[in-house]
């Protein structure tokens, strides 16, 4: 089936009337809020006002390096407990969500998960990843241009790549996809949607779940080769469906959020940047650092789910008081605070810039490896087939996704 | 002069980020059973130095230390 027909059509976007909320939030383009570098240097750890977040109101705003690395190394401080949280497709998935879990939970999941994404594991994958890469690339070629690259590109491939994944039969790869598309828009918290699309996008959101509780039940019944029956060969007693259903749909959503933003944005930076994509076609063996840095600079997920704190704590002589908000901005420091690593420039042949776009602790990225691998399979093979691609809008019309968690951009047309 | 150093890694620490064994895989290796940092050698030598100690300040879980022969140990957490 063509990936573009399994994804269906993306949902009409919903207008945005920007919500008053920090700094830390707002990006509308490649570069992060021009006063996020100037807040780090000044107030690497701060209380700040914010609205319209998993929370609102008065909490810490971390944005120094060292800040940084402390609370997010540091288990005492925790993850929102599930009652306050409404993390995933707007509330559904909690049970399962390792960014919700605590130790000595945590440590019992991720424990489980870990060997799924060895390095080795991830490896393995690179073949078909490269397969699905070249139907995606036909799938946008043949409908002509312009192409929406996220649509037909970006999105399909973390997605097909999550299904071979969990073991979700091709035939309901298109459903699944329509549904999380649906209920995409939820997490976009600063749009302004009325009841009625509210509750459609979480009816799909909820169909969503309710696919991967079947699943999980399916797998129980017959196992297969998937990562979801080799926990359930390997851990079945320790593992409830309910956590099952959440981790496989967490796993789906981060690889579709995470990599699919990445996947447009990645291209969107090297046409901007017109000397580094020159750089990476004529030497293509740099992919591999050019997707690191790629990964820091763009730094798509710009901020860390909040902690709170579990006891009194000093950070950078500052007390953050027991159950006080800390949120981190990885955007903040990958851009402006990393040791060595001059502010705001893109370059594709630093190697080990110590970014942390991926997190640190214990909740560093678990898809880690398996985002950088999709990456490195799919730019270079877009980058082969369209060496001529451009933007085919004026860059004043590009729609990025400012207010959800996970950046990217709506859509992105493209010409070859 | 980088010096001689000794790698020691903490299992039980380990995130399994695979972070070490991208970066140096001819020191560093990842078990197939639980995902966890091994070590293909404890002593790489001062060639490895720096680079071994890039790795050790990316560790996100702060999971390896080097001790320089003679020195103190060296963590970073
Ligand atoms: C690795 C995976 C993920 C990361 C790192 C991540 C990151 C985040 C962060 C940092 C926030 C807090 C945003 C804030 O308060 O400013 C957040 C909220 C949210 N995330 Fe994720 N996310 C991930 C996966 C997912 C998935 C899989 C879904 C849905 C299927 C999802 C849906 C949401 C929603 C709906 C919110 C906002 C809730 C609200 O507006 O109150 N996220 N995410
Ligand atoms: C470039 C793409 C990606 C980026 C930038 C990214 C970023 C992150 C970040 C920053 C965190 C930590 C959040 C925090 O501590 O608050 C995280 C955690 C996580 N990510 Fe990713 N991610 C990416 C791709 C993926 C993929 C492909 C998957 C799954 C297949 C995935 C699954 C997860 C999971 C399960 C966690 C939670 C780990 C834990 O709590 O132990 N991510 N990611
Ligand atoms: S970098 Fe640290 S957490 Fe990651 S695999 Fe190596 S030892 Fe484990």
């Amino acid at each position: 089936m063509a990936p573009d027909a399994e994804h269906g059509r993306r949902e009409e976007p919903l207008m945005s009337k920007p919500i008053n909320t920090a700094a830390h939030i707002r990006r509308n383009g490649i570069e992060p809020p021009p006063e996020l570098a100037r807040i780090s240097a000044e107030t690497p750890l701060v209380q700040v006002e914010a609205e319209g977040l998993l929370f609102s109101g008065r909490h810490w705003l971390a944005t120094g390096y060292d800040e940084v690395r402390a609370i997010l190394g540091d288990n005492r401080f925790k993850m929102l407990p599930p009652a306050q949280a409404k993390l995933g497709g707007g509330g559904q998935v909690e049970v399962g969500n390792l960014l919700q879990y605590d130790p000595p939970d945590h440590t019992r999941l991720r424990k489980m998960l870990t060997p799924e994404f060895t390095l080795r594991r991830i490896r393995r994958l690179e073949p078909f990843v490269a397969e699905i890469a070249e139907d995606c690339l036909d799938a946008l070629e043949s409908a002509g241009q312009p192409g929406d690259l996220v649509r037909t590109f970006a999105v399909p491939i973390p997605g097909l790549v999550g299904c071979a994944l969990l073991g979700v039969p091709r035939d309901d790869a298109a459903d699944l996809a329509r549904n999380f598309n649906a209920s995409r828009a939820v997490a976009n918290f600063g749009n302004r949607i009325d009841d009625r699309e509210r509750e459609r996008q979480r009816a799909a959101g909820n169909a969503f779940v309710t696919y991967m509780r079947r699943l999980v039940r399916q797998k129980r019944r017959t196992p297969g080769d998937d990562l979801l029956s080799m926990l359930i060969r390997d851990h079945g007693a320790d593992i409830t469906d309910e956590e099952l259903t959440g981790t496989a749909a967490t796993l789906m959503g981060s690889g579709i959020e995470n990599v699919g933003g990445m996947l447009a944005l990645a291209p969107l930076a090297l046409l901007q940047y017109p000397d580094q994509l020159a750089l990476l076609l004529d030497r293509p063996e740099l992919i591999d650092r050019a997707v690191e840095e790629l990964i820091r600079y763009l730094s798509s997920v710009p901020n860390s789910i909040p902690r709170y704190a579990g006891e009194n704590l000093r950070v950078g002589g500052h007390l953050i008081k027991t159950g006080e908000l800390v949120m981190c901005s990885l955007l903040a420091v990958n851009r402006s605070q990393l040791p060595g690593v001059p502010r705001d420039t893109l370059d594709i042949t630093r190697e080990n810039s110590g970014h942390m776009a991926f997190g640190h602790g214990i909740h560093h990225c678990l898809g880690a490896s398996l985002a950088r691998m999709e990456l490195r399979i799919g730019l270079p093979a877009l980058l082969r087939r369209f060496p001529k691609l451009r933007v085919a809008v004026p860059p004043e019309e590009i729609r990025f996704r400012t207010w959800t968690p996970n950046y990217g951009v709506d859509e992105l047309p493209v010409a070859w | 002069m980088e010096m001689e150093m000794e790698i020691r890694v903490d299992r039980d620490r380990c995130a399994g980020s695979s972070l070490c064994v991208s970066y140096l895989p001819d020191v560093f290796d990842q078990s197939d059973d639980d995902g966890k940092v091994l070590l293909r050698t404890a002593e790489p030598g001062a060639d490895a130095a720096q680079a071994v100690r890039g790795v050790v300040t990316r560790c996100p879980t702060g999971a390896i230390t080097v001790r320089a022969r003679d020195a103190q140990e060296v963590r970073d957490a």
